[in-house]
């Protein structure tokens, strides 16, 4: 054991970060621990926790984002129309101020998964979010003046933005959404100050396009020929492929790199588009200076059934086999934990954290996915695929505690039936191609809530959720995890065992993401958005009909029910003990 | 006997609509708004404006048809899926905002809508818009039942009796 932690303590690990209490971005750290170290609220004493204050949005579509605090602020960003939020701590939540961007109404029609916002980040003095109508703005933290507004993309070309941004060196990370709508997924880089934009990656296309140089250097041999990004396609099909960067990005200040992931390349029919379709489904590790690609690794090369790439990627430095390694830890949509040397982008273990039949194994010699082959999709109709198309696992973000060291995984059990049709592109509406319809997985429970330990790459701990589990998960020092359910349960839990120590009843499904601070009478407080929708709820912040099963991209089929148990409304929750 | 006749010439009258087709429709872009479709039920001073169009493919099977077709093609069923609705609202619904006469629908495809609608009008033919325009109303029952088809195998089926049984549950 000590052996193995010789060369980097124990405080110089990556996921030990230094803690203040705040929360200024969305994962709380850079490692994307969402580990917070207060201990008022822990194990002994959570189930006293009551509500302290709350706050509505007033608007009806599903709440993805994580409330920031920061200098006895918090700040929330909301769905379209995407209003920041700023309430002063000092005086029970009373509104300080609101911005409005004034988002296009029209974007609605190109946000593929209801019209979510997964939040925003802080940095000097200032909130950086998206808008749905692809802007990224500047806001001034303390007037909640706009400072800069910078323009990223064209909705005609069915790009909208819904991911929260990372500030890395005094640059703000943002990406791309729609890849149900044929875009040609990028990443960028903006400057904070004046908002202009330094560098744009793009995931398909020459290697120029997605700035891969000399220092371009993959793990696997297969990933190293140029311009993969044209070759893996026919034609000019890589300009409507998708790989659309929506999610979650993590950055290590040591090794200078930032990770992120792109999504399903597009249309959903993958015999519409043959071959490996790089670089969609993939990691990207990159310069945060200048975009430039160190590495790359394609999960899922010519993906058969909407497996994106996006997941967050937790950065770990753990003693694997006796030697400490820099890793990170990604559960993708295919069901599988991919642990990564993030210096090399070497995959170290690949195992299901969810139930899933698509896939054999990961060969770690290639670092290629060997696919079921009954389970490959295209202009036919296919049964029992598992997970479906949301995944093993979508955007809901994992958590990591250094005190157990467990990742908290919130995920769904589900499988489809996936009818591929013909896709027809035009600019600026869903390029799809397939009738899908999902079910509950093996057990007929739609959700679960995951310990999962990295090192020896199993499931410690399940907890079952009638609903998938489409809420954030945040853990603490005092060893509680907080996550929220669909039917509107907020819930802690023992980080050890998974045992239910409180649970709270709030207004509507909860798709947020939990966070917790230290207030200004120095009393910790959890907080969560709660109100249904995202992709999961869509059927009832959409109004949908799910007598059409292949309603909601075949969620309908699977949430029929969830009318019976909540209605629509954002509303923040702020707990504390008495 | 004089009323069997009458009923005969009115059956292939209804005949004659269900099976018309136009040969050469004209692939013109829209020049004719339904504007005069109302969709309020406020009628300050009494009195309601009528329709001033209609639907020439009212009761026609074949414009159903191609209305399924071009539901598809158009990438409605991107937002709208099969009627149940995604991006989109469903179209198999009591409640419309925007209304669910013909012309109210056809306005609706053709000026796009302030929440995500897009505006169709410079995109699609006018036959064509009320080709989806005659589906839509079929998918809601509002067009005769003898010219509409069975719905799609995708709708109002019960996931028992299509989909795979899951663990533990006799196959």
């Amino acid at each position: 054991m000590l052996v193995g932690f010789i060369g980097i303590s124990a405080a110089a690990q990556i996921q030990n970060q230094t803690d203040d209490g705040q929360w200024t971005m969305p994962a709380k750290n850079y490692a994307s621990t969402r580990f917070s170290t207060l201990t008022e609220i822990n194990t002994s004493n959570v189930k006293n926790l009551k509500v302290a204050w709350t706050f509505s949005t007033g608007l009806t579509r599903g709440h993805e984002a994580a409330p920031l605090i920061v200098n006895n602020t918090m700040y929330i960003v909301t769905p379209f129309p995407n209003l920041l939020y700023a309430l002063d701590l000092t005086k029970t939540g009373a509104s300080k101020w609101t911005y409005d961007p004034h988002v296009s109404p029209s974007s609605q029609g190109v946000a593929c998964c209801d019209v979510v916002n997964r939040g925003g980040a802080y940095y000097k003095g200032r909130i950086y979010y998206n808008t749905l109508d692809m802007h990224t703005v500047a806001v001034d933290a303390n007037t909640g003046k706009q400072v800069w507004k910078t323009t990223l993309g064209d909705i005609n070309l069915g790009e909208s933005m819904t991911m929260a941004p990372l500030v890395v060196k005094g640059k703000v990370i943002v990406g791309n959404s729609g890849g149900e709508f044929g875009v040609r997924g990028w990443l960028a880089a903006l400057d904070a100050d004046s908002g202009k934009i330094v560098w744009r990656a793009y995931s398909t296309g020459p290697d120029k396009d997605i700035l891969i140089g000399s220092n371009f250097k993959p793990f696997y041999a297969g990933d190293r020929s140029p311009d993969l990004g044209l070759k893996t396609w026919q034609g000019e099909q890589w300009k409507i492929g998708g790989g659309a960067a929506w999610s979650w990005i993590s950055y290590d200040p040591d090794l200078d790199l930032i990770y992120y992931g792109t999504s399903n390349p597009g249309p959903w029919n993958s015999d519409q588009r043959p071959g490996d379709n790089k670089w969609t489904s993939t990691l990207f590790a990159r310069r945060p200076d200048t975009g430039e690609a160190i590495w790359a690794y394609q999960y899922n090369p010519h993906d058969d059934h909407d497996y994106d790439g996006v997941n967050e990627n937790i950065l770990l430095d753990l003693n694997i086999g006796g030697k400490m390694r820099k890793v990170l830890a990604h559960p993708d949509r295919n069901g599988r934990l991919y642990l990564m040397d993030r210096s090399t982008g070497e995959v170290i273990s690949a195992e299901p954290f969810a139930y899933q039949n698509t896939s054999d194994s990961v060969d770690l010699k290639t670092g290629r996915i060997s696919y079921v082959p009954s389970k490959i999709t295209g202009f036919k109709t296919v049964r029992d695929i598992c997970p479906a198309a949301p995944g093993g696992k979508d955007w809901q973000p994992s958590a990591y505690s250094p005190k157990t060291g467990y990742i908290y995984i919130p995920h769904n059990n589900l499988c489809m039936e996936f009818q591929g049709i013909q896709a027809n592109y035009i600019a600026g509406t869903p390029f799809v191609g397939a009738n899908v319809r999902m079910y509950a997985g093996p057990g007929g429970h739609r959700g679960e809530f995951s310990a999962w330990d990295p090192v020896a790459a199993k499931t410690v701990w399940t907890v079952k959720e009638m609903f998938p589990a489409w809420s954030g998960a945040m853990v603490t020092a005092g060893d509680v995890v907080f996550y929220g359910t669909m039917d509107g349960w907020f819930k802690a839990l023992d980080a050890h065992n998974g045992a239910v120590l409180w649970q709270f009843k709030t207004g509507s499904g909860i798709i947020g993401q939990p966070v917790t601070y230290k207030g200004p009478d120095g009393k910790q407080y959890v907080a969560i958005l709660s109100g249904v929708g995202g992709w999961s709820g869509a059927i009832v912040a959409g109004g949908l009909n799910a007598n059409d099963g292949t309603g909601a991209l075949g969620f309908l089929n699977a949430m029929a029910d969830l009318p019976k148990y909540t209605t629509s409304g954002g509303m923040l929750y702020v707990f504390s003990l008495p | 006997m004089r009323f069997a006749a009458i009923g005969c010439f009115l059956l292939a009258l209804t005949a004659c609509e269900r099976e018309r087709r136009d040969l050469r429709p004209s692939p013109a872009k829209v020049v004719v708004f339904g504007d005069a479709a109302i969709q309020s039920q406020i009628l300050p001073g009494g009195g309601a404006p009528r329709a001033s169009v209609t639907n020439p493919f009212q009761g026609n099977a074949y414009a159903i048809s191609e209305g399924q077709r071009l539901f598809g093609w158009y990438n409605c069923t991107g937002c709208h899926a099969n009627g149940g609705g995604a991006i989109g609202p469903p179209l198999i619904k009591d409640h419309w905002i925007y209304g669910n006469e013909p012309a109210n629908l056809f306005d609706t495809i053709v000026k796009g809508r302030p929440n995500g609608m897009p505006s169709w009008g410079a995109k699609i033919p006018e036959y064509q818009i009320w080709q989806l325009v005659t589906y839509i109303r079929s998918m809601n029952n509002l067009e005769p039942r003898s010219a509409t088809p069975e719905r799609l195998d995708t709708i109002e089926q019960s996931s028992r009796t299509i989909l795979p049984k899951s663990e533990g549950e006799p196959r």
